[in-house]
C-alpha cells in the first residue's frame, strides 16, 4: 500500500510515529475517546492522513473499520490535506436568505475554484458549511476559526483582503475568538 | 407470557420476542431486509412497519419493539397489532418506493434475480410505476477478494454483512462509511477478508449488491436442482444444499440445523464445487513401466487379483482417508476381514484416538450446541477457526452471549480465535503444570469445556495427552450428570464413522505409521487406499503395490499401482459421523465422471474379482448388513449415547508427554483435501492467506 | 416584557466577567449546598411544579424527564448528558451560554446530576464550537478549584465530575441517541427506541438528555422557586425563553423573553423591527430550519410560545426565529433547507437516507420552476413518507419545511413553475 499514496503529499506532514503512540497512550485509558483523538490528530496535522489513522487504530485497539465509519462521519475530519487560508461560508438558513451564496460564488470566482476545492498553491480552501451559530451576524464566513459577519455579498474580493491583512503569516494555529 | 391480538388472533408468547416474531407467530408474514434473526437488530430498512394501536399515530419498525414494550389497553385489554392496515400498506409501499428510486434495474443481469428479496418484496409489497424522474446513484464497486463480487449501486445498506462479519465472522473490516445518500459499505482497505466464513455475507445480502464471485453469470437458480446434503470439508457436518445443472455441480448453499451450523457454512465447504471437475479420476489406470496407462474395470481388477492371491494376508493393509462414507469404510472393512487383512486403519493422520476406549473418548461430547452453555473453556492442541470454522462462530456466539466475559484458554500453538483467550503455553508443560487461575476459572466453572484437538493427538505422545486431557476434565468436574465438556474435536468427516466400525489393525495388526514402516522395509506387499491422501504416500517403500481408491489425482493416486475411480461426496449417498458422533445423511446430487463409481460399488465389484464377493448388490443391501451389525448407523439425525465412564478410564492411562511444543494441525485451510487441492478458487484464497491478504491487483 | 430583575442569564451579551468571580457576584453557586440538602425528590417536584419544558426543540417537560431514571441504582451508574451540539440553523442561544454564562450550566450540572443520582455529567459541545469548549472547560477547571465540584461539591457530600466531550461536525448528534453513540467513539446514528436513555443509555446506563438551557435555567428556579418561574408564561408554555431572532429584522439579536409573548412584540422591542415595516414581512420560521414556515398574517400576533405555535400550524422548536422579508425567494430558502437535511441525514434508515435527497432535488426543480404542477402533490407525498418512518426524528424535520412551503406558498410554487414554462416551454424531464 505504499506505492499509490507516496509522492507529493507533504513527507513533514506525517507525525512521527511516536508522536502517535503517545496521544494513542493519552486517549486509550479513556472510554470513547476515538473522536477526541482524531481531534487531536487534525489540530497537529491540519488534517488525517491514512497511515495515521490506521497506526492510531492499531495502537488504541480500535478496528479500522470503526476508525473509517468515524473519520468520513463527522464533517469535520479531512482526509487531505487542506489549504492554509480555510474559509468556511455559511450557508445556514439565516446567512443564506441574507445572500451567502452570492458571497459563496463570488469567493469561487475571485479564487477561481469551486466550494469544496483548494487552490492549486494550497493558499486556499474553500467550503460552504452549515449553519455557523451565529444567525445574528448573517452573511458570514469563517476563517480559520476567525469570523467574518455581516458581509457585503457583492464584495468577495474584499473579504479575501480583510483576511490576509487580519492573518498575514502562518495562521493555522491561532485562531482568535469568534467576533 | 404475554398476550397480544394480531390482525384479530389472539396469541401468548413470549414477552422478549420481537414484535416481528410475535406477528409471524400469529401467522402474519412481516417483509424485511435488515433484519436476521442471528444478527443484531439494526432497525434501518424500515419495510417490517406495523400498526401498534393505542400507540403514536405513525408505524412502528416491528424489529426492534419487544412484545413487553407493548403497553395493554386503557381497561388491560391485550395490546393489538395491525400488519394489513392501510397505514401499514401505505408505509411498505413508502419504504419500497425509496429502496428502489436509487436501486439499478439490472435484475436482468444480476446474479440475485429470482432469489433476490428486494425483487420478492417488490412484487408483493410495492407499486407499479416510479415517480423517480431524477438521476440514480453511483458507487463504485468494491474489492473484497476472489469470493465475493460486489456490484454496490445494488446495495440497500441493510448492513447485514457488517453485523455478520462483526459479530458472527469476528472480523472488524466491513463498515458503513460517511453518511446520508453518500453512504456506503466498503472494506476500507481494498483487500480481500480475511474470514473463513466470509462467503456467508452472498445468503445474507438481501440484493445482488455482494454475489458469489465464482458462480458469477454461471447460472440462473431455476435451473438448478437442489440436493439437500452434508459437508466433508470438516467434521462439523455443516447441512448444505448442493445445486448442479445437468452434470456439474454450480453451487455450494447451507441448509439450516440448529444443532450443528445453525445457517453458516465455511468459505471451503462453500467454494470447493470448481475442484469437484479438476483433476478427477474418470476411469481406471494401470501404472506400467512408471507411467499410467488407461485400462478397463476388468484389466484393473485382474491386475490387483494378480497381485493380492500371491500375496499372505499379513503383508498386506488398508488406508482410509479423510472424506470417506460409512458405507464404503463398511465395503473396505468386510472385504478386508475377508482377505484376512489385519493392517487396517482409518486414522490416517496417526490420532491416539481408538475405539477400544469406549465412544465418549473420541467425540465431542459437549456437542456444537452444548458450548452455548459452556461456561469456560480450555481448548488443548485445538484451532477451532481453521479446524472447524463454523464451530468456531458458535463459541464466538457463546462468547458474546455471555457480554465478552466467558474465560476461554488454550494450550497449544499460538491462534487468532477472532475473539479474546488467555494463552497458557505452547507446549504440554502447560498442561501438565496447568496455571493456577486457569484451573480456580475451571474449578468454579458449572460446565467446564475441554476441547482436545487433533493436534495434540496425532503426537507420538497423544494418547498421554489424551489421558491429561481427561484427568483434567474429571478433575474441575466437566464429566457430571447432564453435563459432559470432555471434547475431541476432529477435522475429518471420516474419522468419527472410521472410529464407530472398529477401523484400527486388529489382532497383529499394523496401524498408519507400521504400514510405513512396513513398506519402507520392504514387509508389506499390498497397500489399499480408500481416498487417502495426507498420510504420507511419499515414505511408502518402492516394493508396495498401492491401489487407490478415490476421485482425485492427488498424491494417493500419484504413487498408486493401480487407480480404481471413486465419485466425491457430492456423487454419492453416504453416511457421515460428525464430530459430536451424530449421525448423518450426505445425498447424490449429481453423477461420478466417466466410468467412475460410487466407492462401495468399487469395492464390492473388486470383492468379486478377488474371489472374496461381498454379501451385497445394492447400496439398500450394504445398508441392511450395516445396521445389523452397528444399529446406531441407522439413526440418521441422532448422536447415539456414549458413557461417559470412558473418560475417566482414559485418565488413568498416563504415559510419558514429551516437551516439544505442539505444532499448528492445519497448514494450510483453503488446501486441506484433494477436492480444495484441485480447486482454483481454494488456491487462490490459499495464495491470498498466504501473502498476508495483499493489497488487490485489480 | 421581562423585567431585567427576572432575568436567568444576567450575562449573555457577555458584558461581565464570565468567570466564577463574575459568576458568584451575579449570584451563581448561591446556596447550591442547601438546593441540594433538599433531597432529589424535592428538587425533581420542584422542576415539575415550576412547568419548564426542555429547551432543545422537542419541549418535554424537564422534571417528569428526569422522573424517569430509577430511584434506586441497580450497580449501574447514572448519567446526566448535556446537549451542546446546538447545530439548528437559526439556533444560536447554547453557544452564549457557554462562552458567557458558563456556570449557570455547571451548577445546573450539579443540581440536575444529583437530582438525578448520576456523579457524572457529560457536556457534549459542537465540534466547530472550539473557543466555546475552551471557556466552558476554563470555567469547570474554576469550580473544581473552588470546591464546587468534585469530591463533596460545594459541601453537600455529593460527588459531582464533569466531563466536557466534543464532536465533530454532525447535526445528528443533537439527537440524543445519536449523541450517546458518539460520546462512545462512534459514527452518531440514532438508536431505536424503546429502550429509552433512562434505561438504557450511555455505556448502557441510566442516562438523561438535556438541552443546555435546560439544564442552566434550574439553579435559578431552584433558587427562586417553581411558583416564580411559573409566573411567566401561560398554562402548558411557562418560563422565560432565550429567543433568537434572525434575518431580515433591523437589529438580530439573542434575548431571554417571557414565554408567550407576541411576535410583534419581540420583534418590535428586540430586533428593532422588521427590515422595511411589517409589510415587508414575507414569512417566518419560528423555532429553527427545521419547524414548518408561516406566511406573515399567520404569525403577526401569535404568541411565541409551545402552543402558540401550533396553533399557526408550525413548532416552537427552540425558539431560533428566522424572518424573511418580500425578497426573499421562499423556495429557494426551503430547497437550501432540504439541502441541508438531506447533508445531515446520518444514511442509516431508508426513508431518510433516499428520501432527503429526492426532495432536495426536486426542491431544486421548483426552485427554478423546472418541474410539473403535479410534482407539488407528489413531493407532498414522499415528504409524508418519510414522516414517521424513520428511527429518529430527522425525517420529520426534513419533511415539515417542505410540507409547509407548499401547504403556506403554493401559489409560489405554481407561478414559478408557470413562469418557467412559459419560458423553456414544458418542463424539462
Amino acid at each position: 500500500m505504499t506505492d499509490d499514496t507516496a509522492v507529493d503529499d507533504v513527507e513533514i506532514e506525517e507525525a512521527p510515529e511516536d508522536e502517535i503512540i503517545v496521544l494513542a497512550q493519552k486517549w486509550k485509558k479513556k472510554r470513547g475517546s476515538l473522536i477526541m483523538a482524531l481531534h487531536e490528530l487534525q489540530g497537529r496535522l491540519g488534517y488525517v492522513p491514512r497511515e495515521s489513522a490506521m497506526k492510531l487504530g492499531r495502537e488504541m485497539g480500535v478496528p479500522l473499520a470503526n476508525i473509517y465509519e468515524v473519520l468520513t462521519f463527522y464533517n469535520y475530519f479531512k482526509l487531505e490535506s487542506p489549504g492554509k487560508y480555510i474559509i468556511s461560508v455559511c450557508t445556514g438558513t439565516a446567512c443564506h436568505i441574507k445572500g451567502s451564496p452570492k458571497l459563496l460564488h463570488g469567493i469561487e470566482d475571485e479564487l477561481g475554484i469551486k466550494e469544496g476545492e483548494s487552490t492549486p498553491d494550497g493558499e486556499y480552501h474553500l467550503q460552504g458549511v452549515r449553519c455557523l451559530g451565529c444567525c445574528g451576524l448573517a452573511p458570514l464566513a469563517s476563517v480559520n476559526g476567525k469570523v467574518y459577519g455581516k458581509q457585503d455579498v457583492t464584495n468577495a474580493h474584499g473579504l479575501l483582503e480583510q483576511v490576509k491583512q487580519d492573518q498575514p503569516m502562518h495562521v493555522a494555529a491561532e485562531a482568535t475568538d469568534a467576533e | 407470557m404475554a398476550k397480544l391480538i394480531v390482525d384479530g388472533i389472539e396469541i401468548d408468547v413470549a414477552p422478549e420476542l420481537t414484535l416481528l416474531q410475535a406477528c409471524e407467530a400469529a401467522g402474519a408474514e412481516i417483509p424485511r431486509f435488515c433484519y436476521h434473526e442471528r444478527l443484531s437488530v439494526a432497525g434501518n430498512c424500515r419495510m417490517c412497519l406495523v400498526e401498534v394501536k393505542g400507540g403514536p399515530p405513525k408505524p412502528t419498525a416491528s424489529c426492534g419493539m419487544n412484545v413487553r414494550d407493548l403497553r395493554p389497553g386503557p381497561n388491560g385489554e391485550p395490546p393489538v397489532v395491525l400488519t394489513n392496515s392501510p397505514m401499514v400498506k401505505k408505509a411498505r409501499e413508502g419504504v419500497m418506493e425509496f429502496l428502489l428510486i436509487n436501486h439499478p434495474l439490472d435484475c436482468p443481469i444480476c446474479d440475485q434475480g429470482g432469489e433476490c428479496d428486494l425483487q420478492d418484496q417488490a412484487m408483493a409489497y410495492g407499486v407499479s410505476g416510479s415517480r423517480f424522474i431524477e438521476n440514480k446513484r453511483a458507487v463504485e464497486d468494491k474489492y473484497l477478494g476472489p469470493l465475493i463480487k460486489t456490484s454496490m449501486n445494488r446495495c440497500i445498506h441493510c448492513t447485514r454483512c457488517v453485523r455478520f462479519t462483526t459479530e458472527v465472522a469476528g472480523i472488524a473490516e466491513m463498515g458503513l462509511i460517511s453518511r446520508g445518500e453518500d453512504a456506503e459499505i466498503t472494506s476500507y482497505l481494498e483487500k480481500a477478508l480475511s474470514s473463513e466464513l466470509q462467503g456467508n455475507v452472498i445468503d445474507l445480502c438481501p440484493v445482488g449488491a455482494l454475489t458469489s464471485k465464482p458462480y458469477a453469470f454461471h447460472a440462473r437458480p431455476w435451473e438448478l436442482s437442489k440436493t439437500e446434503s452434508i459437508d466433508v470439508m470438516d467434521a462439523v457436518g455443516s447441512a448444505i444444499r448442493v445445486d448442479v445443472r445437468g452434470r456439474e455441480v454450480m453451487r455450494v448453499l447451507p441448509r439450516l440445523n440448529e444443532s450443528v451450523n445453525e445457517e453458516w457454512i465455511s468459505d471451503k465447504t462453500r467454494f470447493i464445487w470448481d475442484g469437484l471437475r479438476t483433476q478427477r479420476l474418470d476411469r481406471p489406470y494401470v501404472k506400467a513401466d512408471g507411467r499410467f496407462r488407461a485400462t478397463s474395470w476388468g484389466d484393473a481388477f485382474a491386475t490387483i487379483a494378480t497381485r493380492v492371491t500371491s500375496t499372505a494376508p499379513e503383508r498386506m493393509g488398508a488406508i482410509v482417508g479423510d472424506l470417506a462414507s460409512v458405507e464404503e469404510m463398511f465395503a473396505l472393512r468386510e472385504l478386508m476381514a475377508a482377505l484376512g487383512v489385519a493392517s487396517v486403519d482409518g486414522r490416517q493422520d496417526g490420532t491416539a484416538l481408538h475405539p477400544k476406549f469406549g465412544r465418549a473418548s473420541y467425540v465431542f461430547n459437549a456437542t456444537i450446541a452444548g458450548i452455548e452453555e459452556a461456561d469456560a473453556i480450555l481448548m488443548i492442541g485445538a484451532d477451532p477457526r481453521r479446524e472447524a470454522s463454523v464451530m468456531n462462530a458458535r463459541i464466538r456466539k457463546r462468547w458474546r452471549a455471555s457480554g465478552g466475559k466467558l474465560p476461554v484458554f488454550t494450550i497449544g500453538a499460538p491462534v487468532d480465535l477472532t475473539y479474546p483467550h488467555v494463552h497458557l503455553g505452547s507446549d504440554p508443560a502447560a498442561l501438565q503444570h496447568l496455571d493456577a487461575g486457569a484451573l480456580d476459572v475451571l474449578n468454579a466453572a458449572q460446565k467446564p469445556l475441554i476441547v482436545v484437538g487433533q493436534g495434540a493427538l496425532v503426537r507420538h505422545d497423544g494418547l498421554a495427552l489424551l489421558s491429561l486431557a481427561a484427568k483434567l476434565a474429571t478433575e474441575v468436574g466437566a464429566v457430571t450428570e447432564g453435563w459432559n465438556g470432555f471434547s475431541v474435536l476432529h477435522t475429518a468427516a471420516s474419522r468419527v464413522g472410521a472410529l464407530d466400525l472398529g477401523l484400527v489393525p486388529g489382532e497383529g495388526g499394523r496401524d498408519v505409521a507400521g504400514m510405513i514402516d512396513a513398506s519402507a522395509k520392504g514387509e508389506l506387499d499390498v497397500l489399499f487406499l480408500l481416498g487417502a491422501d495426507e498420510f504420507g504416500a511419499q515414505h511408502l517403500g518402492p516394493n508396495t503395490f498401492v491401489v487407490y481408491i478415490g476421485s482425485h489425482g492427488d498424491t494417493g493416486a500419484h504413487r498408486a499401482d493401480v487407480i480404481l475411480p471413486g465419485a466425491t461426496y457430492a456423487e454419492k449417498s453416504g453416511t457421515y459421523v460428525n464430530t459430536e458422533g451424530r449421525v448423518q445423511l450426505g445425498n447424490r446430487a449429481a453423477f461420478p465422471p466417466g466410468e467412475a463409481r460410487e466407492d462401495w460399488a468399487v469395492l464390492r465389484a473388486l470383492s468379486e474379482a478377488l474371489g472374496r464377493k461381498l454379501p451385497f448388490d445394492s447400496l439398500a443391501q450394504l445398508r441392511a448388513k450395516l445396521y445389523s451389525a452397528h444399529p446406531e448407523f441407522a439413526a440418521i439425525d441422532t448422536i447415539p449415547a456414549a458413557d461417559p465412564q470412558a473418560i475417566n478410564t482414559l485418565a488413568t492411562l498416563g504415559g510419558i508427554v514429551r516437551p516439544e511444543p505442539f505444532v499448528p494441525l492445519i497448514a494450510d485451510f483453503y488446501l486441506t483435501n484433494p477436492i480444495a487441492r484441485a480447486s482454483k478458487v481454494m488456491a487462490e484464497c490459499s495464495a491470498l492467506a498466504r501473502s498476508g491478504h495483499s493489497i488487490a491487483a485489480e | 416584557m421581562l423585567q431585567d430583575k427576572d432575568r436567568i442569564f444576567t450575562n449573555i451579551y457577555g458584558r461581565h466577567d464570565w468567570g466564577l468571580e463574575g459568576a458568584l457576584k451575579r449570584g451563581q453557586w448561591d446556596g447550591t449546598k442547601d438546593i441540594l440538602a433538599k433531597g432529589r425528590d424535592f428538587i425533581i417536584k420542584e422542576i415539575q411544579a415550576s412547568g419548564l419544558r426542555g429547551r432543545g426543540g422537542a419541549g418535554f417537560p424537564t422534571g417528569l424527564k428526569w422522573s424517569f431514571m430509577p430511584k434506586q441504582s441497580d450497580g449501574r451508574p447514572h448519567y446526566l448528558v448535556v446537549n451542546a451540539d446546538e447545530s439548528e440553523p437559526g439556533t444560536c442561544k447554547d453557544r452564549d451560554i457557554l462562552r458567557h454564562d458558563p456556570h449557570t450550566l455547571i451548577e445546573g450540572c450539579l443540581i440536575a446530576g444529583f437530582a438525578m443520582g448520576a456523579h457524572a455529567a457529560y457536556i457534549y459541545v459542537r465540534g466547530e464550537f472550539m473557543r466555546e469548549r475552551e471557556r466552558l472547560q476554563a470555567a469547570i477547571d474554576q469550580a473544581y478549584d473552588a470546591g464546587l465540584l468534585g469530591k463533596n461539591a460545594c459541601g453537600s457530600g455529593w460527588d459531582m465530575d464533569v466531563f466536557v466531550h466534543h464532536g465533530a461536525g454532525a447535526y445528528i448528534c443533537g439527537e440524543e441517541t445519536a449523541l450517546l453513540e458518539s460520546l462512545e467513539g462512534k459514527k452518531g446514528q440514532p438508536r431505536m427506541k424503546p429502550p429509552f436513555p433512562a434505561n438504557v443509555g450511555l455505556y448502557g446506563c441510566p442516562t438523561t438528555v438535556n438541552n443546555v438551557e435546560s439544564i442552566a435555567v434550574t439553579p435559578t428556579i431552584m433558587r427562586r422557586g417553581a411558583a416564580w418561574f411559573s409566573s411567566f408564561g401561560r398554562d402548558n408554555n411557562k418560563g422565560t425563553k432565550l429567543f433568537m431572532i434572525s434575518g431580515h429584522v433591523n437589529t438580530p439579536c439573542v434575548v431571554e423573553e417571557e414565554l408567550g409573548i407576541t411576535f410583534r412584540e419581540l420583534i418590535e422591542k428586540h430586533a428593532g423591527g422588521v427590515r422595511g415595516g411589517w409589510d415587508n414581512l414575507l414569512a417566518v420560521i419560528p423555532g429553527g430550519a427545521s419547524c414548518p414556515i408561516v406566511r406573515a398574517d399567520q404569525i403577526m400576533d401569535a404568541q411565541m410560545d409551545f402552543d402558540g405555535m401550533r396553533a399557526i400550524g408550525s413548532s416552537f422548536g427552540t425558539g431560533g426565529v428566522i424572518v424573511m422579508d418580500r425578497s426573499t425567494d421562499v423556495i429557494a430558502a426551503i430547497s437550501r433547507i432540504s439541502y441541508f437535511f438531506r447533508h445531515e441525514s446520518c444514511g442509516q434508515c431508508t426513508p431518510c437516507r433516499e428520501g432527503t435527497g429526492w426532495m432536495w432535488r426536486v426542491m431544486e426543480r421548483m426552485r427554478q420552476g423546472n418541474a410539473a404542477r403535479e410534482e407539488i402533490d407528489m413531493l407532498f407525498q414522499v415528504s409524508k413518507q418519510i414522516e414517521g418512518h424513520t428511527i429518529c426524528a430527522l425525517g420529520d424535520a426534513a419533511a415539515w419545511p417542505v410540507q409547509a412551503l407548499i401547504r403556506n406558498f403554493r401559489p409560489v410554487i405554481e407561478a414559478r413553475i408557470d413562469d418557467y414554462v412559459s419560458q423553456h416551454g414544458m418542463a424539462a424531464e
